[in-house]
Parts: C-alpha cells; sequence; structure tokens
C-alpha cells in the first residue's frame, strides 16, 4: 500500500496534503464510533504533508515514506505532543523530546496524524483498560480490537492511517492486528530503540510496525530499526532495508508447528490455522511438527517479570516530576490544598488517584515478588525458566526455520467477556508472549479465512516467529503467504 | 493467600494510598494469581542460570559526559510545581 500510495505522489496523481486531508475526512467519518485516536495533530501533518508536497514539485527525489500518513501509539514520545499511554496521571502530558523512532520516521519524511488509544500504560489486551474509554473494532464495534495497541491496529484496519506504530510486550502488536485483520511485527528484543516509548517491562518491550500489508510493515521496520546511542540494549546491527528480503517465495523454508498449539483451539479457528499450513506446504515449505515443552510456563514467567519491572519503570510517577499531582486534578475532590501535603502523603495520592486499576494490580504484584524474602522464589526462579524456554527456542530453530501458531486463541471478543476473570483475559497472550519471554521476532498475518461468529465474519491472525535478528526469513514468509492469494501475484513479486 | 494486612503492606512500599475496600479486593486478586503462578514450583531449575538479557549482550559501556538537552524550559514546564525556572519538590526533612 505505502508503495502504490508512494507511486501516486510521485507521479502527480495525488498530493501530500490530498493523502493527509483524506485520512483526516476518514477520521472524522469514522473515529466516533471507533475511537482510534486519543490526539489528533492536524496542523503539523498539514504543514508536514505541504513540505513534501513543495520537494516533489521542485523535482526533488522523495523517499518511500516522504508524505505518508501514520499513527503513533500513545505510549511512545512526540516532541510538542500529548503523550499520554492513556492513563490519567499523564493527562497533561507534553513530550519535551522525540523517541528515536520518531526522530527517524520524521527524518523519512513520514507524517504523524496522531496518538492512538490503547490499555493504559500497555497493560491489557482488549483497549478496555484505557482511562479514556475502549477502541472499537471497525469489523465489529460490539466487540474490542484487542490491544494493548487497539487503537494503532483499528486506525489501520479503518483507514484512518495507513500505517501506525505499537508497542508489544506480551502481544500487544500482534493479538490487535490479529482482532482487526491488519499485521503486526514485534522485532527481536533490541532491533528497534525503546528510548521515549513510556516503558512497561523493559526487558520485553518492543516498538513495531502495524499495517495494511507486509511490505508496508518491511518498509517502516526499515525506517525505525537499528542500534541508537541513547538505548544501551538496543543491538548493535546496521539499519537495512527489508524489503530487499521479499521474493514471493517460501519455497525450502523450514516450518515447525507445535502439535499441542492446535489442541485446544475452537473448530473454526483451528480450521483457519490448518488451511493456513497447507498453503505454506503448496508454495514448497517444509511443515515439520516441534515440541517447545517449556512454553506452557511462559504466561506464568511472564506475570512475575513484567509486574516486577513494572513495580519499578512506574515509580517514577510519583507526582513530583511531571503528569497529575493529585490536588491538581479536577475529578479527585480532595478538600485540601497541595501546601498542606507531605512528600508521601503527595506520593500516595496522585498514584491513588493517578493509575487505574490493573496498573495498580501490576505495581502490587511486583513489589509483592520483589519484596525482602520472596525475590528468590519469584523473579530469579522466573529468570531460570526463562533460560529453559529459551533453549527450547535454540534447539527448536536447529531443524527449522520459523514456528507458526495462531496469534490468539479466538477472533475479537465482546466487550467485558473477559474483565470479570483476571486469568482468562491474561490467557489471551498464550501464543504470543514466548516471543517476548525468548526475545525472537514474531508478526501476526491475517489469515486467508475469517471465522464466523454470530452471523459475523470476524478476521483472525496467524503468527510466524523466528530465530534471533532473523526479521528477513519472517518477512519473506509472511509476504509469500499473502501475495499467494493476489489475482496477480507474478506481478506484485518484486 | 495473602492476608490485608500484607497488602496493606505493600501498598506502602508501592507508594499507593488505598482504601478497605480497594485492600479487600486486591487480596483476593493478588492471592488468585499468585496461586497460578505457583506452578512454576514444579519446574526443577536446579543449575540452571537465569537470564540476564536475553540476546546475551553483555555490559555496553560509554564516556561518562554530559550532554545538552534542548529544550529545558519545556522539561521545567511538566513539573506540578515550578518556581524560577526550577522543579519545585516537597520539603524531605
Amino acid at each position: 500500500m505505502i508503495r502504490e500510495l508512494h507511486e501516486k505522489l510521485i507521479s502527480g496523481e495525488i498530493t501530500a496534503v490530498q493523502l493527509t486531508e483524506e485520512y483526516f475526512a476518514n477520521i472524522a467519518q469514522k473515529d466516533e464510533e471507533v475511537f482510534a485516536y486519543l490526539t489528533l495533530t492536524k496542523k503539523s501533518a498539514l504543514e508536514q504533508a505541504k513540505k513534501v508536497d513543495e520537494k516533489i514539485a521542485s523535482g526533488e527525489k522523495i523517499g518511500i515514506m516522504e508524505g505518508i500518513p501514520g499513527a503513533i501509539k500513545d505510549n511512545i514520545c512526540v516532541k510538542g505532543t500529548r503523550t499520554t499511554a492513556a492513563s490519567k496521571i499523564l493527562d497533561n502530558y507534553v513530550a519535551p523530546y522525540d523517541a528515536t523512532v520518531i526522530e527517524r520516521l520524521k527524518e523519512s519524511g513520514a507524517i504523524f496524524l496522531g496518538k492512538t488509544n490503547m490499555d493504559e500504560f500497555a497493560m491489557g489486551s482488549s483497549t478496555e483498560k484505557s482511562a479514556y474509554g475502549p477502541t472499537r473494532n471497525p469489523a465489529d464495534p460490539e466487540r474490542v480490537p484487542g490491544g494493548s495497541s487497539g487503537g494503532s491496529a483499528a486506525a489501520v484496519a479503518a483507514d484512518e492511517a495507513v500505517w501506525a506504530l505499537g508497542t508489544d510486550t506480551g502481544g500487544s502488536i500482534r493479538q490487535p492486528a490479529s482482532f482487526c485483520g491488519v499485521v503486526g511485527l514485534k522485532p527481536t528484543y533490541g532491533r528497534v530503540s525503546r528510548y521515549g516509548a513510556i516503558a512497561m517491562a523493559s526487558s520485553l518491550d518492543q516498538i513495531g510496525p502495524i499495517t495494511k500489508t507486509v511490505e508496508d510493515a518491511a518498509i517502516v521496520l526499515s525506517v525505525i530499526s537499528g542500534e541508537d546511542k541513547f538505548d544501551s540494549t538496543s543491538a548493535q546491527s546496521p539499519a537495512k532495508d527489508y524489503t530487499n528480503y521479499l521474493t514471493g517465495e517460501a519455497k525450502g523454508l523450514r516450518i515447525g508447528v507445535g502439535k499441542d498449539y492446535l489442541k485446544d483451539l475452537g473448530p473454526e479457528v483451528k480450521t483457519s490455522i490448518e488451511k493456513v499450513i497447507e498453503t505454506y506446504k503448496k508454495l514448497g515449505a517444509e511443515v515439520k511438527e516441534i515440541e517447545l515443552p517449556y512454553s506452557k510456563y511462559a504466561l506464568p514467567v511472564y506475570y512475575i517479570i513484567m509486574p516486577c519491572e513494572v513495580s519499578s519503570n512506574l515509580a517514577r510517577f510519583d507526582g513530583i516530576k511531571y503528569g497529575m499531582r493529585a490536588f491538581d486534578h479536577k475529578n479527585t475532590k480532595l478538600g485540601f490544598k497541595p501546601e498542606d501535603r507531605t512528600l508521601i502523603e503527595t506520593y500516595l495520592d496522585s498514584r491513588k488517584y493517578g493509575f487505574g486499576e490493573e496498573v495498580k494490580k501490576r505495581i502490587m504484584l511486583g513489589t509483592y515478588a520483589l519484596s525482602s524474602g520472596y525475590y528468590d522464589a519469584y523473579y530469579l526462579r522466573a529468570q531460570k525458566v526463562r533460560t529453559l524456554i529459551k533453549q527450547d527456542f535454540e534447539r527448536v530453530f536447529e531443524d527449522v526455520d520459523l514456528i507458526l501458531t495462531p496469534t490468539a486463541p479466538s477472533p475479537a471478543f465482546k466487550f467485558g467477556e473477559k474483565t470479570t476473570d483476571p486469568v482468562q483475559m491474561y490467557l489471551e497472550d498464550i501464543f504470543t508472549i514466548t516471543a517476548n519471554i525468548a526475545g525472537v521476532p514474531a508478526i501476526s498475518v491475517p489469515a486467508k479465512d475469517k471465522v464466523s461468529v454470530d452471523g459475523k465474519e470476524l478476521p483472525i491472525g496467524f503468527q510466524l516467529m523466528a530465530k534471533w535478528f532473523d526479521e528477513e526469513n519472517m518477512l519473506r514468509a509472511a509476504h509469500a503467504y499473502e501475495i499467494s492469494f493476489r489475482s496477480d501475484a507474478e506481478n506484485k513479486i518484486k | 493467600m495473602i492476608s490485608k494486612e500484607e497488602v496493606r503492606h505493600i501498598a506502602g512500599l508501592a507508594r499507593i494510598g488505598m482504601d478497605d475496600q480497594e485492600i479487600e479486593k486486591l487480596a483476593v486478586e493478588l492471592s488468585a494469581v499468585l496461586d497460578w503462578i505457583d506452578q512454576l514450583k514444579e519446574v526443577d531449575v536446579e543449575g540452571v542460570e537465569p537470564t540476564a538479557h536475553i540476546t546475551g549482550m553483555e555490559n555496553r559501556l560509554r564516556e561518562d559526559k554530559a550532554g545538552n538537552f534542548e529544550d529545558k524550559k519545556m522539561i521545567v514546564k511538566l513539573f506540578p510545581e515550578n518556581k524560577d525556572g526550577y522543579g519545585k519538590v516537597k520539603s524531605i526533612l
């Protein structure tokens, strides 16, 4: 899609200003229902677009992302723009600097339409935990878009953005991509700089693209990836053009499928995934049965490591340095003046009224697990099991290039369906979470066959995971699947 | 099962103000999650090294040198209280 729009911009069929205005018109038309956006940046977007048009008019060459409008998840800092992480505690926060991914996208000439809705601090799988209200799934407004990057996925699905950025700590890019019928990519841990992303769990977080097509994901990833001096965990690997690996072929790739992974699925999801496997066989891939015995512990490992890191990362929200201070907030109605409160009272009140229920719960869980006497039993044990999970992947990747799973156990669920039982909501991430625990790259691609629920055709994605830093084969396989259904497939192959 | 007293203690450590109702609810919810997490006890981790960095990256050193931040004013503006170009904090003594 980006390439087609790029060609239209060059040929003069459309201007960047027209394109940007077209997307704002879509937003005006649809976003009252969808609620993908928390903040729109129309003025700066149109200014950017005008610059691109001037460049084209003067005969200068433009890059692939130049003039292409996209959306940014609201936990990624854009200088001068309100950045809330969908939390009341950051309601008034205006980022004083650009995240590295934003700086790189700005350099590429990409246009930012606005900031998208999410579960508060990226904690959730449905966008129902946003302090500003839920996003609706464009495929069926009675259903959630998934989460936590639900706003970004819904924006792309509803043509309210060409591309979007999300963040993924346990599946927050891939699961909403699956629910909304778009592509979502979580890079290898360290492939993309986390500088300027509001941290949730630092050993698991990655920023990645949500797009309509695999090629678009490759284009955006090419811009945002690469080493960054501001993130010491960013990998020392040069940026590269991932579109070079989209050959249109999956022949010879070895794809592993865990037999246990398909066991508990509903019949329709299972059929949909089985057809994906058949397609890969037809494309000449070799499908092998694999076993990852420690993967079943990935979810409980996650629910120790993540809250521990959350409790540490979110300690910075104290009502002193930035964000909301309890007595400044209109909703708290506290009957006292700020000068009467002590330091500790300021902390307690600001965090009490600033954070939502789920955020508090995870901070509490992490604080408990890290408190004196419990470290060995929880955090240390979890990091050891994490090693075993990683070793599973190392062993399996000696025999296969990729691992194929469903992205989520089911298509999009209805609002309120999973909010009563927290463990039920946590199970949403069962297929996606291992990639974060092991640090490997993973992508969700819409399966051709949708799933019929209550008379609605709902999208569902499948997931491919690859070896550390092998986004190339992952994108190649995802792309080969995607284009195999296009009637003009040959023409689309580069 | 964790007690209400423990939850109160943890809330204090986490610096989150909580009323009795919240404490009661969290005691139940945290216990449920902790019970579920307990399945990790069945894994034999004898002799297994804990993961420190998932792709095996080691310490990366850089020069300890202060850089310039362009928009200091934007940072000062973010302080809930500021005075004369500085952020104002509560007295700690």
